[in-house]
């Protein structure tokens, strides 16, 4: 196979039609006879709904349906949950894991601001607003609890009365022996960090177009989703129809993060209301229902012990992390495990000890937003490690230094699963080049001499570090269809749906190259249910590895197909067969060169013959990823500190990652800078604040804070190549990364800037307010 | 969102409009560069009867100086005074800069923002550190009012409901002037934390004018009148400036919004105000 594409900074392809405002998004689908849905919404955090009257609301104009429970009670069965513990996992850990059936339609208890009464459908949205207004409940207010501790504490207002607790998923595990490592240190640390709730915020907010057709019982729907599969298994069960009456199309996506690749009520609602109503539906999500219905994420408080000798040696490490998980437990073990597995990171820990509690509370249930996890436990752990360096009079390059594994100690089996119940174990890498890479092209050397004498001259600036190891591309599996038309065109359906990743560019240039075909020859579309039957989706950076391989897999096995054929066609051994540049040609004999598409007709019977070989150039492949691969990568931020306002500016920023072999260095380039945005988003900016009433106060972007291309810096990548030995093109799961390490790198650079003081800062984000009370705390 | 049903109206002429905000009063609302109506409307906080454009009223989109006064129509849209001001009025147009981004500006008007009179917002603290004024017309007739009575409470001002505002007028500070602008913002274009405009005449070593207006930290925008006072005749030394500015905000009664507590706006309007101060101060020319 050749490597003409594999690896080139080819310039996307989808990115025309965005740029000319042609792309084709959700809210673009129009179709004849189209309503348009509306929610009323939950305005109590907690709250039984004593009665719906929406006589009102149903005599307005243009209002085709009003629906309640009630109404759909024949059709409600609770969404879909995910995060099952594999038996792996469950062998080695023992979990105590509480759901709770979730209602489309609130049944009689609304459990978070948000959380959806009735559904309108009316002629337009804006009568379906005005109609909604119209429907009268009355509600009986119930007590709230808002806070992750106190929701963990006896007394406190139980979201789900029958579990007798808030705890949705607790659970002890321990590699080694930390108590007795802590107890021999030469000094224990121990901090609380705190790591607020923010979320992923697609420019895109989501959508759905349902279409019913009566002809033939089935239903088309058009979802603005990162798991078309996920949508569809969760209508069949919910519609009652077999999976091939259900059509899930996920069009163009304005970005997805994880936020689109949950489940949700309106999933099955708008098709429901589609098939009552024999029209088609529309519901297109406005940013304020966004911001109480689209899941939330992140959101724990981790205290952490750290023991080390006084030489900078880590001995051990115990953490009892709390997470907010909202009011329903979507995603089971998925977020509370992965936190715990990627803890340690880099470090050479083998005694550690977590104790964890993912709690509910009244408010948006959370789903598992671009790391997943892993930004709060990179939190807990960098910021432990850089106050640990202070109390030791350690640069925190040098304690990283001391403890990184190195490459030679890999393969690093921790003796702990991973979340998919297979072993953790690093498979490549090198931390320490990643870190010293990191700090050459941060300047750091240069940067600690000048420190010193800027802060004389009253500019506080800061360096800081974090670095993490990221278990990627977690399986079972992607699928990918691959046919060739009568000119060797090729047309490739993934499973995997594009929400920016440029999947049309990244996995043509791996069929490109399989198969032997210009890249332009090449087409993929993902995320149409009825182009491949079984599928997963996007989140979790699992593309690359999961439907790149399936595709690489399928691509091999049509291209021997048309080695075949074209074999007959040459009249010479297949082993001596050559394809390139879409003709075939004999090994050494570059004049017999036949172009693919005569092959493919050669192949297809006439009156006279039959074709040279069967005219079957299409295949299906899934290729099988048991467990996860490991990335990693190590971060610098560059900040100045105004010491009278609190206010951080971000001077540079430097990531050294490794993501294994890779596709298209600009796709990985613009990955790692939208990933260091939302980090730095989590680190200074970005925060869904609710009031003790389980209000939500951050209703509109005014509150909620993004940040903009005038608040990065310039983000400067150094690319490392360490192939994952786990799947046949080498690659390592990438589209994360660059959001894990932000907060850490930059609150570390924080404390560095304003070190003199003695600042300590154990909260995101590290808003101008929180810096200067922690400079004011320092000083008084 | 989408807006609450209303009636839309286009009047051509100044008394059209009038007639209609006579006619509907508190239930009407002017829509004219929209840039905070608009969104008010889409969720639904703001739900008038009327929407009254005035964007084809005629004769309110001039810019006009007489001498050191500056008379600004009604429908001058932020940009436009932020080109004029340019090189004659660098406070203004510094402060014309922080406000949202330049596509926002283009379309929303200096008499809107200061007929909206967010305390958070740029344009009614400088109308106020200049004293300016709002001329207001209804069918009772036409009154100035002088941006010291202007603002009222947060969002709130001596606008009666049946008024429309057709002019700001503005004083440009005087060419030897020294002035300072800084704004503590989470982002840029963002509402301020906190914000101070400055100007400072300076003859013969000695402060001889002083005008403090700060803004974002309270319910309106507040000129610092004691510190203003207390600076007159005043070396404009480090410390002189220093003591304006605690003098300034010692009795600021600072508001909390989920951005900042009130002590964080309290303590940076002070330190705030000693930047604008000294900036002023190393940007006067001595009148003497």
């Amino acid at each position: 196979m050749g490597a003409k594409y594999f690896g080139a900074a080819v310039r996307r392809r989808e990115d025309p039609r965005f740029l000319r405002g042609e792309g084709r998004f959700v809210d673009d689908v129009t179709l004849p006879g189209l309503l348009h849905a509306a929610f009323l919404r939950s305005p109590h955090a907690h709250a039984r709904v004593r009665s719906i009257d929406a006589a009102r609301a149903r005599g307005l104009p243009g209002v085709a349906a009003v629906y309640t429970h009630a109404d759909l009670a024949r059709w409600m069965k609770p969404l879909p949950v995910f995060g099952a513990t594999p038996p792996g996992l469950a062998a080695a850990v023992r979990f105590d894991v509480r759901h709770a059936p979730q209602w489309a339609l609130c049944k009689d208890i609304a459990r978070h601001v948000g959380e959806i009464v009735a559904m309108v459908v009316a002629d337009s949205r804006a009568r379906a607003e005005d109609a909604a207004e119209a429907i009268d409940v009355v509600w009986e207010p119930l007590p709230a609890v808002v806070d992750m501790r106190a929701a963990g504490e006896a007394g406190a207002p139980l979201v789900h009365p029958e579990w007798s607790t808030n705890v949705a998923v607790g659970f002890t595990h321990a590699i080694g022996d930390a108590e007795r490592a802590l107890g021999a240190a030469d000094l224990v640390l121990e901090e609380t960090f705190q790591i607020q709730r923010y979320v992923g915020m697609p420019l895109e907010t989501r959508g759905v177009v349902a279409q019913w057709d009566r002809r033939d019982g089935s239903l088309t729907t058009w979802n603005s989703t990162q798991v078309s599969h996920f949508v569809q298994q969760g209508l069949v069960t919910a519609l009652e129809l077999p999976p091939h009456r259900i059509r899930v199309i996920a069009p163009d996506l304005g970005g997805g993060f994880g936020t689109k690749a949950s489940g949700y009520p309106e999933d099955v609602l708008v098709p429901l209301a589609a098939r009552a109503l024999n029209r088609p539906v529309k519901w297109i999500e406005d940013r304020r229902e966004h911001m109480m219905a689209a899941a939330h994420a992140r959101h724990q408080t981790h205290t952490i012990r750290i023991g080390a000798r006084r030489d900078g040696t880590i001995v051990g490490l115990a953490d009892r992390i709390w997470l907010d998980l909202g009011a329903y437990n979507v995603w089971g073990i998925v977020l509370p495990y992965n936190t715990v597995a990627h803890l340690i990171g880099p470090y050479r820990i083998r005694d550690m000890k977590v104790d964890v509690k993912g709690v509910v509370t009244n408010k948006t249930p959370n789903a598992p937003y671009r790391g997943a996890g892993r930004p709060e436990t990179v939190f807990a752990m960098d910021r432990a490690v850089d106050c640990l360096a202070r109390r030791l009079g350690l640069d925190p390059a040098d304690i990283r230094r001391k403890n990184y594994i190195r490459a030679d100690e890999l393969p690093w089996d921790f003796g702990m699963p991973y979340r998919d119940g297979n072993p953790l174990v690093y498979d490549t890498g090198d931390f320490p080049a990643a870190l010293e890479s990191a700090l050459q092209a941060a300047g750091y050397d240069a940067f600690r001499r000048e420190q010193a004498f800027l802060r004389a001259r009253g500019v506080w600036r800061g360096i800081g570090i974090s670095g993490y190891v990221e278990g990627t591309a977690i399986g079972p599996f992607e699928g990918a269809h691959l046919k060739l038309d009568l000119t060797g065109r090729v047309q490739i359906a993934t499973g995997a749906v594009n929400s920016g990743q440029g999947h049309e560019t990244a996995f043509a240039q791996v069929a490109a190259d399989v198969l032997g075909v210009p890249l332009d020859w090449v087409s993929v579309t993902g995320g149409d249910t009825a182009a491949v039957p079984f599928g997963v989706g996007t989140f979790a950076s699992r593309s690359g590895v999961t439907a790149g391989n399936s595709i690489a897999d399928a691509a091999r096995a049509v291209r021997a197909k048309l080695v075949d054929a074209a074999a007959k066609v040459l009249e010479a051994a297949p082993d001596d067969v050559e394809i390139e540049d879409g003709t075939a040609f004999v090994r050494g004999a570059p004049a017999s060169a036949v172009a693919l598409g005569k092959v493919i007709q050669a192949s297809i019977p006439t009156f006279a013959k039959a074709g040279v070989a069967p005219p079957d150039f299409e295949t299906s492949a899934y290729h099988h990823v048991p467990t996860v691969t490991y990335a990693s990568a190590v971060h610098v931020a560059q900040v100045e500190v105004d010491p009278g306002t609190g206010h951080v500016r971000l001077l540079k920023y430097v990531v050294a990652h490794d993501c294994g072999k890779v596709i298209n260095p600009t796709i990985v380039e613009g990955q790692v800078h939208g990933g260091v945005a939302q980090g730095v988003g989590g680190a200074l900016f970005e925060e869904m604040v609710y009031d003790d009433e389980g209000q939500l106060l951050t209703g509109t972007l005014m509150d909620y804070l993004m940040p903009s291309a005038t608040d990065l810096p310039r983000i400067d990548t150094v690319h490392l190549e360490y192939p994952s030995p786990r799947n046949p093109l080498g690659m390592k799961g990438l589209g994360e990364g660059g959001a894990i390490s932000p907060p850490a790198a930059i609150v570390n650079a924080i404390d560095d800037a304003l070190g003199p003081l003695g600042v300590r800062i154990t909260g995101t984000p590290a808003s101008p307010a929180r810096v200067l009370q922690a400079i004011e705390a320092a000083r008084g | 969102m989408k807006p609450a049903p209303f009636e839309y109206v286009d009047p051509r002429t100044t008394d059209e409009a009038v007639a209609l905000l006579a006619t509907h009063g508190d239930e009407a609302k002017v829509l004219a560069g929209g840039q905070s109506l608009v969104p008010m409307l889409a969720l639904r906080l703001a739900r008038p009867s009327v929407v009254v454009d005035v964007n084809r009223v005629g004769g309110l989109d001039q810019i006009t100086q007489h001498g050191a006064t500056v008379s600004v129509g009604a429908l001058v849209r932020q940009r436009a005074l932020e080109r004029w001001a340019g090189e004659r009025a660098p406070l203004l147009t510094t402060a014309l800069g922080h406000v949202g981004h330049a596509p926002i500006r283009t379309r929303g008007t200096v008499a809107g923002s200061i007929a909206h009179a967010d305390p958070a917002s740029e344009l009614p603290a400088l109308l106020l550190c200049l004293d300016g004024a709002v001329v207001a017309r209804s069918r009772r007739g036409t009154r100035t009012i002088a941006a010291a009575d202007f603002f009222q409470g947060p969002l709130m001002t001596a606008l009666a409901a049946d008024e429309l505002v057709t002019e700001t007028r503005w004083t440009l500070p005087a060419p030897h002037a020294g002035w300072g602008f800084r704004e503590m913002a989470r982002r840029h274009g963002d509402f301020a934390l906190v914000g101070v405009a400055v100007v400072l005449t300076v003859a013969r070593g000695a402060v001889a004018e002083a005008r403090i207006a700060i803004f974002g930290a309270a319910a309106t925008p507040v000129r610092a009148r004691e510190a203003e006072r207390a600076l007159a005749g005043q070396p404009a030394t480090d410390g002189v400036l220093a003591e304006a500015a605690r003098v300034a905000t010692a009795d600021l009664e600072t508001v909390a919004d989920i951005h900042a507590p009130a002590v964080y706006r309290a303590s940076v309007a002070r330190t705030l105000t000693a930047r604008a101060l000294a900036d002023a101060a190393a940007r006067a020319k001595d009148a003497a």
